[in-house]
């Protein structure tokens, strides 16, 4: 332990933290914009400087680390007046029109001007440019609401390994965004949102699909459908004030109703449907590699994360053979709720507007994609994520906590606990996993309460191995063999296991990838902040939705048995492959187009 | 001069598929290096004259870097262009003496005869003009320089005549 003084406390902290981190510890706050822990720390702000004995200026205390002896002050007058003419100075180019700016009381830049007790404007002089690039489905970038903190850049680049944003020319003239002023719909961007996540101002921002949905139910014609997606309810209540980690599912479920939402779907049913197609995709394949001796692609990867997939065809578009050709799950629900479901009711397809609540900016994307309309229709028409729908919900006037609990509507309602865990990384394959090594063995999976606990947790890349031993006679082949699978969240662990597969020596039958660090629980559509503890919160809260469940597997649940005696008919039949499955198209590395050179 | 200007001749006369491989040996050369993307950056341009977009697509690509990283240096220092640039350089002095003998002037007028303003090059390549402060030749205000030749005491008048020169 280090021995050091701040604020005339004697204090003591461990070898290697940094002075904001060790007054942090001694319950000493020192205000900070740009820093965010465990993710970027570079000092770009300069708002956390503090004064350290015997150092010749002030010393941004989220770089320095703490030695033996060191005497630092956060609160004389030379910190307090440095840190405000910092702050007036990046006032000074901010277009301060906090009052229609979405990120009005939730804005971390706003919050510290109260905390410095900003009065007036001192400094006036030149403005950064207004540049407001809406070309994403996704994400909009207001370039003059940029403080250039970099925490974008940070997780752009080295978190997802993408690299999209980066600082462009110098000086007052810099700007954080896509190389030569290039709009965001043109370049290699996955749509993840990480970057909307961390920004603590209006800078980057989701494309907002709330008004959309209002017409729409004005709409008297509109039959409006939603679904929410299985991360939701693990995260919706931190919008009304309630701790990290409460499950707010019945809650949730009754302010759709009130809102008025014809029918109140659960993206969890597509997810067990998901899991039918896929698991059977899954044993295709392998029979075909094992069996039939047939030319394959193992391993196999898992297409639920839309940002996952367009990062895929950019990075490595001779490797999409790899991708299961499942559809997202919210993909598949919209796909049903206009064919199937339109058909039950007898309205026609076009009367049903398809709204998808998910915790993710990239599903904004995919529903734009060409292909996603097998009844001649967008299978989706909008997607609105956790935080809009707290918007919507605090507009309309619902008083949130104090709703009772209301159940989804059937058919496409009822779910089983290894839906629920779709939300979070490794949960898709626990899931697969689940279901068919039983119709496999014919036995339940050999783990502690079904969890897979090798993948499960936040470690980037998972592994497990399932050993497969007196299987079915149908499954003979498979006797003995033991099944690798992997799991990773974020994409830079992504291309880690694509680098594998494209050079030959991915081990693996299958993988899971989630676009986001955790999975969907932390996905860019989430309420912020999204940190390591709320991020562990979530998850628990995801866990134990499941285990509440009296049906755990996909294949279990009776809808969609029922579904598939009804209507499909079979997994990977006909009506499958027309409403449930799709096909990826090679982009660019860093282009949306591929270009040959 | 004469040096400079054979050599540019030699490196019209490559295809871009010599350039390309060129760059990519030195990229090879320079792979894994600390700060090794200004140093590839320097000789492209030098075999490129400038450093177009899709030239830095190759190099991210080459260097398994976004291209956004490339980008970001090649516009943080003025020394790289993505613009090509022309057959001669017209740099006008704005150091304090030149500028106090009237350089902003044979600024303005040289953007009047060529038709283009600072950092851009003309229509048919011939010139690109650039501004920079101070080169040294305080005694001869305000002082131009095309390429490496000087020309001292300039006025707006004598700006045809030394043009001429380079047609």
């Amino acid at each position: 332990m280090i021995n050091l003084t701040i604020n005339n406390k004697k204090v003591q902290a461990k070898e290697g933290m940094t002075i904001l981190e060790a007054a942090k510890e001694n319950n000493i706050i020192i205000p900070q914009l740009c820093y965010l822990e465990g993710v970027h720390q570079i000092g770009s702000c300069r708002i956390c400087v503090v004064e350290v004995e015997g150092a010749r200026t002030l010393q941004s205390s989220c770089m320095v680390k703490v030695r033996e002896g060191m005497v630092v002050r956060t609160n004389t007058k030379k910190v307090r007046e440095a840190r405000k003419v910092i702050y007036e100075l990046m006032l000074s180019d901010h277009p301060r029109n906090c009052l229609n700016c979405a990120r009005s009381h939730d804005c971390e830049f706003q919050k510290l001007g109260e905390l410095l007790q900003i009065e007036d404007f001192r400094f006036e002089g030149e403005r950064s440019k207004t540049y407001i690039d809406d070309s994403s489905p996704s994400i909009v970038r207001d370039t003059s609401k940029c403080i250039l903190c970099r925490r974008c850049v940070t997780v752009c680049n080295e978190i997802q390994g993408i690299g999209v944003m980066n600082a462009q020319n110098r000086g007052f003239k810099t700007v954080i965004g896509p190389p030569e002023d290039l709009p965001l719909n043109s370049v290699n961007c996955s749509n993840c949102g990480q970057c909307v996540m961390v920004c603590p101002v209006g800078a980057l921002q989701e494309k907002s699909a709330v008004d959309k949905v209002w017409d729409a139910l004005y709409d008297g014609k509109k039959r409006v459908v939603i679904q929410t997606a299985p991360a939701i309810r693990a995260a919706l209540g931190e919008e009304f004030d309630y701790e990290p980690g409460n499950l707010v599912t019945g809650k949730m479920v009754q302010a759709l109703r009130d809102i008025g939402f014809d029918d109140v779907f659960d993206t969890n049913f597509a997810a067990d449907l998901t899991i039918m197609e896929e698991g059977t995709e899954f044993l295709t394949r392998v029979t075909d590699a094992l069996k039939l001796k047939k030319e394959t692609k193992l391993p196999m990867i898992t297409s639920c994360s839309p940002g996952w997939i367009k990062y895929v065809e950019h990075a490595f578009p001779e490797k999409l053979g790899h991708l299961s050709t499942c559809k997202s799950p919210h993909m598949m629900l919209g796909a049903l709720a206009k064919s199937f479901y339109a058909d039950k009711v007898g309205v026609k397809p076009e009367d049903v507007y398809v709204v998808s609540v998910m915790p993710c900016t990239a599903k904004k994307y995919e529903i734009t994609r060409p292909e996603m309309n097998s009844t001649g229709y967008p299978d989706v028409d909008a997607v609105l994520t956790t935080r809009e729908l707290a918007r919507m919900i605090k507009d309309a006037g619902i008083d949130f906590k104090t709703l009772g609990d209301s159940e989804f509507d059937n058919p496409l309602g009822l779910s089983t606990g290894a839906a629920d865990i779709f939300a979070t990384t490794g949960g898709v394959m626990e899931a697969a996993l689940r279901t068919v090594y039983e119709i496999v063995t014919g036995r339940e999976i050999p783990f502690d309460n079904l969890h897979v606990t090798p993948i499960v947790g936040f470690e980037k890349i998972k592994e497990a191995e399932v050993l497969i031993e007196n299987p079915l006679p149908e499954y003979g082949f498979l006797d003995g063999v033991n099944v690798k699978v992997a799991v990773t969240s974020g994409l830079s662990g992504a291309k880690k296991l694509m680098e594998e597969i494209a050079n030959g020596t991915s081990p693996y039958h299958f993988i899971e990838v989630m676009g986001c660090p955790g999975g969907c629980i932390s996905g860019g559509g989430q309420p912020r902040p999204t940190n390591n503890y709320v991020r562990e919160k979530r998850l628990q809260a995801i866990y134990k939705e499941d285990e509440n469940k009296t049906i755990r597997k996909s294949h279990e649940n009776p809808f969609i048995k029922k579904i598939y005696e009804d209507y499909l008919e079979k997994p990977l039949g006909h009506k499958s492959h027309k409403y449930l499955h799709t096909h990826y198209t090679k982009r660019g590395i860093f282009n949306e187009h591929l270009k040959d050179k | 001069m004469d040096n400079n200007q054979s050599k540019k001749c030699c490196c019209c006369e490559e295809s871009d598929e010599q350039k390309y491989a060129k760059i990519e040996k030195v990229i090879e050369e320079y792979k894994g290096k600390e700060g090794c993307l200004i140093q590839i950056l320097h000789y492209a341009q030098g075999i490129f004259g400038y450093l177009p977009l899709e030239l830095q697509e190759f190099i991210a690509k080459k260097l398994d870097i976004p291209l956004s990283e490339v980008s970001g240096v090649v516009s943080f220092y003025s020394f790289f262009s993505t613009q090509p640039r022309g057959e001669n350089t017209i740099r006008v002095c704005l150091g304090t003496a030149c500028y106090v003998r009237g350089g902003k002037k044979i600024v303005d007028k040289l953007k009047e005869i060529l038709d283009i303003d600072v950092g851009d090059t003309t229509k048919d390549r011939k010139f690109t003009l650039e501004v920079m402060r101070c080169i040294g030749a305080c005694g001869l205000a305000p002082a131009i320089s095309i390429n490496d030749k000087v020309y001292k005491q300039v006025n707006p008048d004598k700006l045809n005549s030394i043009l001429e020169e380079y047609y």
